[in-house]
């Protein structure tokens, strides 16, 4: 029995062409979880957000490949 | 003088033996010296330049209920006639046969190093378990196959034989096992291009040189239930190691993984952390190394009792170029080691 | 558009007094090009060697190759927008030190960056294994933040091939090749168009188009002659196998081929240039812009080059997809990485529609070469670029290298021969 885990990446074609089945769309690739332009504590929040997204995928029971948007 | 003949072991089950039907599937494995069954024709089809000297025998259910262990004895048959090749069945069809086939194959080839080939049906679920490690050649998909599968084995067991490379699996008629290997062409891949799409556009046939790969779909584990108990890992391709990447994870085509302790560590950050790897602009990971390895946020939601707990390792390595083969292997022991640690659930990040 | 190569066979490279081409011999005043390249204070030290087909050298870890070339007549300076004047550029006469060649090579800035064998078994992966090789070794000043690093090490290495070019300028060529795109009036061959995907995926993956930063760009119709007077400047060295440098862009083959037969079998319509960024949005935009682009100047069918791996095989599958809802045929150029024994899937993404590639070789084979008597750099650095790990480097100074680490030996562009075939 296996572990239930989310891909979090930018290229989600990719993410499902190679199997993921909980992915979260990332930022971008040099940052997925962050955005540089952003000033710091927004920066944070996005990354605080991205994070419970992906928990909140962990959480969710799935039949085939989902992504959650 | 005559030149010696090379010499063939080869498997067959419990009914192409000649030993029994279903009854019998669960004979352990025996051998018999000279050709038995189907070894026959396929020693006529051999003819004056090769011999069948042994035939290893085993029933279906023994094979399928004990691999490991049927696998060892046929090696050790096997290995005590030398032989310079080894060919199984032909399986057609048959599952577990097809499975006995295989196993038997690769086990001899992994172990004794003698060329080995075996023969079946392109439905067989042991021909993608198998066909990478080992020739499979195409046959029907029932024993009325019988009078083609010899003659294409014999021509198989010959080349092995008398030590002959293998060309293309179209030439010499057995599965493609998805192995590339690079060679020069004629012409330049511009070239190439150019006269591919003019055919396209005439609708004149053509071969692609790349046919697009498939990935393994594995089903979705279970969610998780109770996320406020729950120990979540971190995992990232993202190359994300302490300063100065001390075991040395290269930067493209990673050869390990590695294990780093962040129990301590509530914030990934430019002077203890870096990213090494080579195919993004590492930039804005090596400023801030939590964009890719989001510990600071898991950190907050451990602390705020969003999960129960953030796993105190987290596991790293490079995926730039890095192939398949060792990305599925480092993936099954992280997963190894994370469910021993009692871990719940993984955010894996990519970059 | 018609543009005049004029092609100087340079048969040999050698120091001299001044610098100039005598009877197929480039000589190059050292010293001048060293001050040249130090004109930029962000550079501390320079130093130049030289490097010929056939010689036991290994130069290690090289940033960027360009040809020698010079505008003669017609608007617009050699790589415009970046160091030559603005000015639209592939018309005229452009003269081309052809077998010459000018390679960065200094202390790395990132991890990629790659090598050349002049000789043994490496040789044959590399084209500049052919050429006769001006290597400029640069060397920062300290503290220089890697942004800068690696546009002095870019903009020096342009200039200085402009500056070996320049000594083609009065020279009568050997041959003259001609390129115009002469209007096809047989209707029966096919409209074929050149979607040239370029990288920019920011620091060391950088493409200039121009003179901008092709990230920053929708992608835009060009004429097939701007890039031989160096329209694209290349600004990146992802793995130095599937890297397009600027030497690479100058010669374009697919560009070349598709002349080749332009008016007998096809009708070469013109060339798509299309970036290859970071994010998903950016991605489907451009892909959606540059199928779109290939339809409305009415195009059967496209080839489309790819560079680099990885996330930029989502482009190529975008790229494919959408232009054969259009209707476009297409035939897609892809590297594979298929690991070390060739058995791993070589793309990261696929479509069904992707029914015609051409392969330019797994680049994750792993070579054994001997050691040079001479290295130009530090072979050290084997061991951090891209196909080489700890330990590659032997005892005695040979590699065990991926050919992922070989200048150009993957190109995408299909530059070379290499291929590869399932077994």
């Amino acid at each position: 029995m296996g572990l239930p885990v989310v891909h979090v990446a930018t290229i989600v074609p990719i993410s499902l062409t190679v199997g993921a089945n909980r992915i979260v769309p990332a930022v971008a690739i040099p940052y997925p979880l962050g955005n540089p332009e952003l000033p710091d504590n927004e920066e944070r929040e996005l990354r605080l957000n991205l994070v419970k997204k992906a928990l909140r995928a962990l959480q969710s029971e799935v039949e085939k490949q989902t992504v959650f948007d | 003088m005559a030149d010696k003949k090379y010499r063939v072991v080869h498997y067959l089950n419990q009914f192409y033996a000649g030993i029994g039907g279903e009854a019998k599937a669960n004979i352990p494995p025996l051998i018999k010296e000279g050709v038995v069954g189907p070894g026959v024709p396929l020693q006529q089809a051999l003819g004056e330049e090769g011999e069948i000297i042994a035939t290893v025998i085993c029933g279906d259910s023994y094979f399928a209920e004990n691999i490991e262990t049927a696998a060892e004895k046929v090696v050790e048959s096997v290995s005590s006639h030398a032989p310079d090749v080894f060919v199984a069945g032909p399986a057609f069809n048959a599952g577990r046969y097809g499975i006995a086939c295989g196993a038997a194959c690769s086990a001899v080839s992994k172990n004794l190093g003698i060329p080995v080939v075996t023969a079946m049906y392109e439905e067989n679920p042991a021909l993608e378990l198998y066909r990478k490690e080992v020739y499979i050649i195409p046959t029907a998909n029932s024993v009325r196959g019988m009078k083609d599968a010899i003659p294409n084995m014999a021509g198989f067991v010959r080349k092995l034989g008398l030590g002959q490379s293998i060309g293309l699996p179209d030439e010499e008629g057995y599965f493609p096992r998805g192995i590339r290997v690079n060679q020069f062409a004629d012409r330049t891949g511009a070239e190439r291009a150019v006269d591919m799409l003019l055919a396209k556009l005439k609708g004149e046939p053509f071969q692609t040189e790349y046919l697009m790969p498939t990935f393994e779909q594995i089903p979705p584990s279970p969610a998780i239930k109770d996320l406020t108990s729950a120990t979540i890992a971190l995992v990232t391709s993202g190359g994300i190691v302490p300063l100065g990447n001390p075991d040395r994870i290269e930067a493209a085509s990673a050869s390990k993984f590695v294990e780093y302790n962040i129990a301590k560590v509530d914030d990934l950050t430019a002077g203890a952390y870096q990213t090494c790897h080579g195919g993004y602009d590492p930039t804005y990971a090596n400023e801030d190394p939590d964009r890719v390895l989001p510990l600071d946020a898991m950190r907050t939601l451990e602390k705020d009792g969003t999960i129960g707990r953030l796993h105190h390792l987290y596991y790293v390595t490079v995926g730039n170029a890095t192939s398949v083969a060792n990305a599925q292997k480092f993936g099954k022991e992280i997963a190894e080691r994370l469910k021993e640690a009692g871990v719940g659930g993984v955010v894996l990040t990519s970059t | 558009m018609r543009l005049e190569l004029g092609i100087i066979k340079t048969k040999d490279v050698q120091f001299g007094e001044e610098t100039i081409i005598k009877d197929g011999t480039l000589y190059v005043n050292k010293n001048e090009l060293i001050g040249l390249a130090l004109q930029d204070g962000r550079l501390s030290e320079a130093d130049v060697e030289l490097a010929r087909p056939g010689e036991e050298v290994r130069i290690i870890p090289i940033k960027d190759v360009i040809e020698p070339r010079v505008k003669v007549s017609g608007s617009g300076e050699l790589f415009p927008g970046v160091i030559g004047k603005m000015g639209t550029v592939g018309s005229g006469r452009t003269n081309v030190l052809r077998g010459a060649a000018l390679a960065t090579v200094g202390r790395i800035i990132g991890f990629q960056e790659g090598f050349i064998d002049m000789t043994g078994p490496g040789a044959q992966y590399t084209p500049f294994s052919q050429t006769n090789n001006v290597v400029l070794i640069l060397h920062p000043i300290d503290g220089l933040a890697p942004h800068a690093h690696e546009e002095a090490v870019r903009l020096a290495g342009l200039r200085a091939a402009a500056y070996l070019g320049k000594a083609g300028k009065d020279v009568a060529p050997d041959e003259l090749e001609v390129y115009e795109l002469s209007p096809v009036t047989n209707t029966i061959l096919p409209r074929v168009a050149y979607v040239y995907t370029l990288l920019s995926e920011g620091l060391l993956h950088d493409t200039y188009l121009y003179g901008v930063d092709v990230k920053k760009l929708l992608p835009t119709l060009i004429h097939p002659n701007e890039v031989m007077d160096g329209a694209i400047v290349s600004g990146n060295c992802v793995s130095a196998c599937d890297k397009h440098t600027t030497y690479h862009h100058l010669n374009n083959p697919l560009i070349k081929e598709l002349y080749r037969r332009h008016g007998e079998d096809l009708n070469f319509i013109g060339v798509v240039t299309t970036n290859l960024n970071v994010t998903l949005a950016d991605k489907e935009r451009s892909t959606d812009y540059a199928s779109k682009l290939v339809k409305l100047i009415r195009a059967k069918g496209a080839i489309v080059t790819e560079e680099g791996f990885g996330n930029p095989d989502t482009d190529l599958m975008m790229l494919c997809k959408k232009m054969e809802v259009y209707g476009i045929k297409t035939v897609l150029i892809t590297d594979e990485f298929a690991g070390g024994d060739g058995g791993s899937q070589s793309l990261a993404d696929a479509v069904p529609q992707a029914d015609a590639v051409i392969s330019v070789g797994n680049a994750n084979e792993v070579i054994t070469l001997p050691p040079m008597k001479h290295i130009i750099g530090d072979l050290k650095s084997a061991e951090v670029i891209s196909g080489g790990f700890v330990g590659c480097v032997t005892a005695g100074g040979g590699l065990n290298i991926e050919i992922q680490s070989i200048m150009g030996s993957t190109c995408q562009l299909g530059f070379g021969k290499l291929t590869a075939r399932g077994y």
